[in-house]
């Protein structure tokens, strides 16, 4: 086992699933109360979070925001209703549409599909953590110039994956952009303005600019 | 003096050009605010229990345990016991909770007893024998039929020949006409005969047989003749923001609402008239909308439920957004429909006879009548359509309402007699162009610009693609048409001392680029830069604009913002005049400078002008229609050409779109840039009905299969294709004053790509979506397998 593997014991981040995997033979002993509970599991101490709400803090956008959660509630959940985070949409109920996109330590994910609790100690970026004021990015800028958005729902979503891809793709052909970005769904149709922003800053990187 | 004309194409600082959308900005860095993203202090959750069975009566509900539970602030029955339900989905009970899983939790603790009763939810081809349904209308028929937008003559006719089984009072036919139903209409039920109801519950409605011509003689002298089974299953709206409402009463007797809908000015009445308070007391905001389509008109019964939970508790907001699945399963749907074809031609190619057998299925209502045959004025004709009732979520209007339908089926059996003929579709398409009554001229324009976007000529090749191997690729196209002409719409601007410009408009921005319009009329107008008009829609507080939908918004908030900056303009010039030493009418405001015309020296800057206002803003209000002032700033009827170059792989039935190309028209184009984009988005949308979409029921539970967005899969990145977009621009369409753009290119993509596909496989595929199963079958049938 490499060493990032072991099971390390977080009494910040609540319970991985390896820990709720040995301690839930004795889940009926852990009293139902608020607030994390410490046991004694497979001969460590464990924090148990839940059934009701439990401490959370979250790293978003570079700032620590703590609130009580219900360990159920998803990364999607907590940022638009505890943190009036709404650039991250609810659409499809069930990771298949990317309008939650978000990254977590730079790597999209969709914040539907990620619990509240499994995200603690991981840096969050929102689409709000971008910018500041008025301003926007680049990758923005050229979404607003080749009107890559209709009703303008998915967009936040397609901005965090094409922001990401092109991050790590600079050098992306046109087949790449398809493939790269096939994690969201636009119902107005504004993928080939969108595929116009990704071969455009694409180029534009190959040609030394930011 | 005042005159309402668009100005000329030399005097346009911004009509007409290539702008952003006013609203992107906010959109691309999320910070733009959807209803969804409504999030007061104390909000309240709200779900709501649905009916898990297509057609059942409930029998009792225990809401006693949800309302026990620590949280829950809230419990509506919305459909009492006794109750017969007739579509899986359908509201019963509503909860507000400190949260969603505690309202998540309540919904589950509620325990709700059902009869369960037989469904109906087939739209196969009905039986031969079934006879006309000449009962009288029900009030259900007659709003199933507004709601389809049947035409109004074959709704009068059919009111007239009938009779109706209700009784409308006075304040009916009064809302009615408020709510813009057509005249001849409201007249129709005021003097219609009443019958009682026939009593019967057959799920189909057959009209009676519509014969023009002579069609048997016609097809009897034809020279071609074919035959073919055509149409479009049922799809759903699918809006990326669910619907949904909140709701909170700032006192016992107000409300404020925040909703997602293409109807912001419509939506008091609808929600005063069920919670019994007046309209005027209810505020309906929306500044950002997630998608319509058509679907969005109404507050919904999730949307009086959030009211009166909100109500239950102590005015604190109640919001509601609907779960995806419910989205899909209840919040929209646009009709199935198919046909059985018979359609010949002359020696010379000419159309000469039609004949159709249509039926289809939009829910318990029974669904539209597409205009068949669509476009062409086929000289001789018969035609007959059944209309399905069936036990699912009720159609709504989607995008240019039983066009696709007509035009899959049309154009569709167009292209298979011009195949029979060894005809080019296009040359056949062409010849007979006359037959589309005044929109001739402007297919004639467009399709040879299409075809060169496309290089059809070199290109195209006779039905079925005789290469090696199995990937197979082919050409198609189809012709479409929509009205457009603006709605109602008020406009206030006020031009301030300090020469700041205010719009008010309660009307709403789909992502249409409504708001870029708007301003790019009002600054073109005044002769200012577009950041110096502050534009505020989205409250019903702000003077009154129709609804968004039949492609009417953009002729009405720009006519409207037109007469209101053209009338402000010319008050300003009279307030400016004696500084300039000239009459108002010979000032000029160019340059964000008001000046004398034929002495640009003598000038004022636009904040130097506006001063002279004195210590009160100016506020004008202007409206659309003003049929006192002539000539008209919007018409109706637009035409458009699109072509479709697909592969389609015979081993897996796989098809894949090469490129679309779509010529549209839609009279003057306000900025050219929000029009193209929604043309590209109409014709990815149709490579998503045309391909993908379809609402699946199951025959046993009645229920949709694949309410989520895995199974009812939308086109993605990758599925697009090579896409290009003509705007007609210029004489012969500018002056014609600014038409709706929403619905006509999206009607015509499935047709062009089904025809492409049966030029590619040298077989129909009869239905859309192309799947790949239904290649293969098609494939088979026809001996290519």
């Amino acid at each position: 086992m490499k060493e990032h593997e072991k099971p390390q014991p977080d009494t910040t981040s609540g319970l991985s699933r390896r820990d709720f995997m040995k301690i839930s033979g004795i889940g009926a002993a852990v009293p139902l109360v608020l607030g994390p509970t410490v046991v004694y599991a497979a001969g460590e101490e464990v924090v148990v979070h839940g059934p009701g709400k439990v401490p959370v803090v979250l790293t978003v956008n570079g700032k620590k925001l703590a609130t009580q959660l219900e360990p159920r509630v998803t990364l999607l959940e907590a940022l638009r209703n505890n943190f009036n985070l709404t650039g991250a949409k609810n659409v499809c109920d069930r990771g298949t549409c990317g309008a939650c996109t978000v990254l977590m330590d730079d790597k999209p994910v969709y914040a539907c599909s990620v619990l509240a609790i499994e995200a603690q100690g991981r840096e969050i970026t929102t689409v709000e953590g971008l910018t500041e004021g008025d301003s926007l990015t680049p990758v923005m800028q050229a979404f607003v110039d080749h009107d890559a958005q209709q009703c303008g729902f998915c967009t936040p979503g397609f901005v965090m994956a094409t922001t990401h891809f092109l991050k790590h793709h600079p050098n992306a052909t046109e087949d790449d952009i398809r493939r790269g970005l096939s994690g969201n769904f636009c119902r107005c149709g504004t993928y080939d303005g969108i595929r116009a922003v990704a071969l455009r800053r694409a180029a534009e990187s190959n040609g030394g600019e930011s | 003096m005042s005159e309402y004309t668009w100005p000329d194409p030399a005097t346009r600082p911004l009509l007409g050009k290539k702008i952003s959308r006013v609203d992107g900005p906010v959109k691309v860095s999320g910070r733009a605010k959807y209803t969804f993203d409504y999030n007061p202090d104390g909000l309240l959750a709200g779900k709501i229990l649905r009916c898990p069975h297509a057609h059942a009566r409930i029998t009792s509900i225990d809401v006693s345990a949800a309302e026990k539970m620590s949280g829950v602030k809230a419990v509506q029955v919305i459909q009492k016991p006794g109750t017969e339900i007739f579509w899986a989905g359908d509201e019963v009970v509503g909860v507000a909770a400190v949260d969603e899983q505690t309202a998540e939790d309540a919904i589950r603790a509620i325990n709700v007893k059902y009869e369960v009763l037989p469904h109906f939810i087939s739209d196969a081809e009905p039986p031969q024998n079934i006879a006309t349904n000449n009962g009288p209308i029900s009030q259900d028929d007659f709003e199933d039929m507004e709601d389809n937008q049947v035409p109004d003559e074959q709704v009068v006719a059919a009111i007239k020949q009938q009779g109706i089984s209700w009784h409308p009072d006075a304040k009916y036919l009064k809302d009615l006409q408020a709510s813009g139903a057509d005249p001849t209409v409201v007249q129709a039920l005021r003097t219609a005969k009443y019958a009682p109801p026939s009593g019967s519950r057959l799920p189909y409605k057959k009209t009676a047989v519509q014969t023009q011509g002579e069609p048997d003689k016609a097809f009897a002298s034809a020279v071609a003749v074919v035959e073919g089974l055509y149409g479009a299953s049922a799809i759903t709206h699918c809006c990326l923001e669910s619907h949904g409402m909140a709701s909170e009463w700032p006192t016992d007797n107000e409300l404020l609402v925040h909703i997602s809908t293409q109807n912001l000015s419509g939506i008091a009445p609808q929600i005063a008239e069920p919670m019994g308070i007046p309209a005027g007391n209810i505020q309906v905001m929306q500044q950002y909308i997630g998608g319509g389509f058509g679907s969005k008109f109404s507050p919904d019964r999730w949307g009086i439920a959030a009211t009166q939970l909100s109500k239950s508790a102590g005015g604190k907001p109640v919001k509601i957004m609907l779960e995806r699945a419910a989205e899909l399963e209840v919040a929209g749907m646009r009709p199935s429909s198919f046909a059985r074809v018979k359609m010949a031609a002359d020696k010379d190619g000419n159309l000469v006879a039609w004949e159709s057998r249509s039926w289809g299925t939009g829910g318990m209502g029974g669904g539209g009548t597409p205009p068949l045959p669509y476009i062409f004025e086929i000289p001789n004709q018969r035609k007959q359509n059944v209309a399905i009732s069936t036990n699912q979520g009720s159609a709504r209007a989607w995008r240019a309402p039983n066009h696709p339908q007509a035009a899959a089926i049309t154009m569709c059996a167009l292209e298979d007699l011009a195949a029979k003929m060894n005809l080019d579709p296009v040359d056949f398409l062409t010849r007979n162009l006359d037959l589309t009554g005044p929109r001739a001229k402007i297919y004639r324009d467009e399709i040879p610009i299409a075809a060169e976007m496309m290089e059809w000529k070199k290109n195209w090749h006779p039905r079925g693609d005789k290469t090696a191997g199995p990937v197979k690729r082919g050409m198609g196209l189809s012709i479409h048409t929509w009205g457009g002409r603006g709605h109602n719409s008020d406009c206030d601007l006020t031009i301030h001392p300090d020469g700041s410009v205010e719009i008010k408009m309660a009307t709403q921005d789909l992502g249409t680029g409504a708001r870029t319009i708007i301003i790019i009329v009002a600054a073109d107008t005044l002769g200012i830069p577009m950041d110096n008009v502050k534009l505020l829609i989205g409250d019903s507080r702000y003077p009154v604009s129709g609804a968004s939908g039949g492609s009417t918004t953009s002729g009405g908030v720009t006519a409207s913002t037109r007469r209101a900056a053209v009338d402000a303009r010319n008050q300003l010039f009279a307030k400016v005049a004696p500084s300039l030493k000239a009459k108002p009418e010979e000032l000029e405001a160019v340059n964000a400078t008001i000046r004398v015309k034929s002495d640009p020296s003598r000038r004022l800057s636009w904040k130097d002008a506006c001063t002279k206002l004195g210590a009160l803003p100016m506020a004008v209000r202007g409206k659309n229609p003003d049929k006192s002032k002539p000539p008209d700033l919007t018409n109706s009827g637009v035409g458009g050409v699109q072509m479709a170059d697909v592969s389609v792989d015979t081993e897996t039935g796989i098809v894949r779109v090469n490129k679309m190309v779509a010529v549209q028209d839609c009279g003057l184009v306000v900025d050219v840039k929000t029009a193209a984009s929604q043309v590209m988005g109409a014709l990815i949308m149709g490579i998503s009905y045309g391909l993908y979409e379809e609402k699946i029921l199951d025959p046993v539970t009645g229920r949709m299969l694949n309410p989520n967005m895995d199974f009812y899969r939308l086109a993605g990145i990758a599925d697009i294709g090579d896409l290009k977009v003509h705007m007609m621009t210029g004489k012969g369409y500018d002056e014609r004053g600014v038409i709706g753009l929403a619905e006509p290119p999206v009607v015509s993509p499935g047709a062009a790509i089904s025809n492409a596909v049966a030029n590619a496989i040298g077989v129909r595929v009869p239905f859309l979506p192309l799947t790949p199963a239904r290649v293969l079958e098609a494939l088979e049938a026809g001996g290519q397998a």
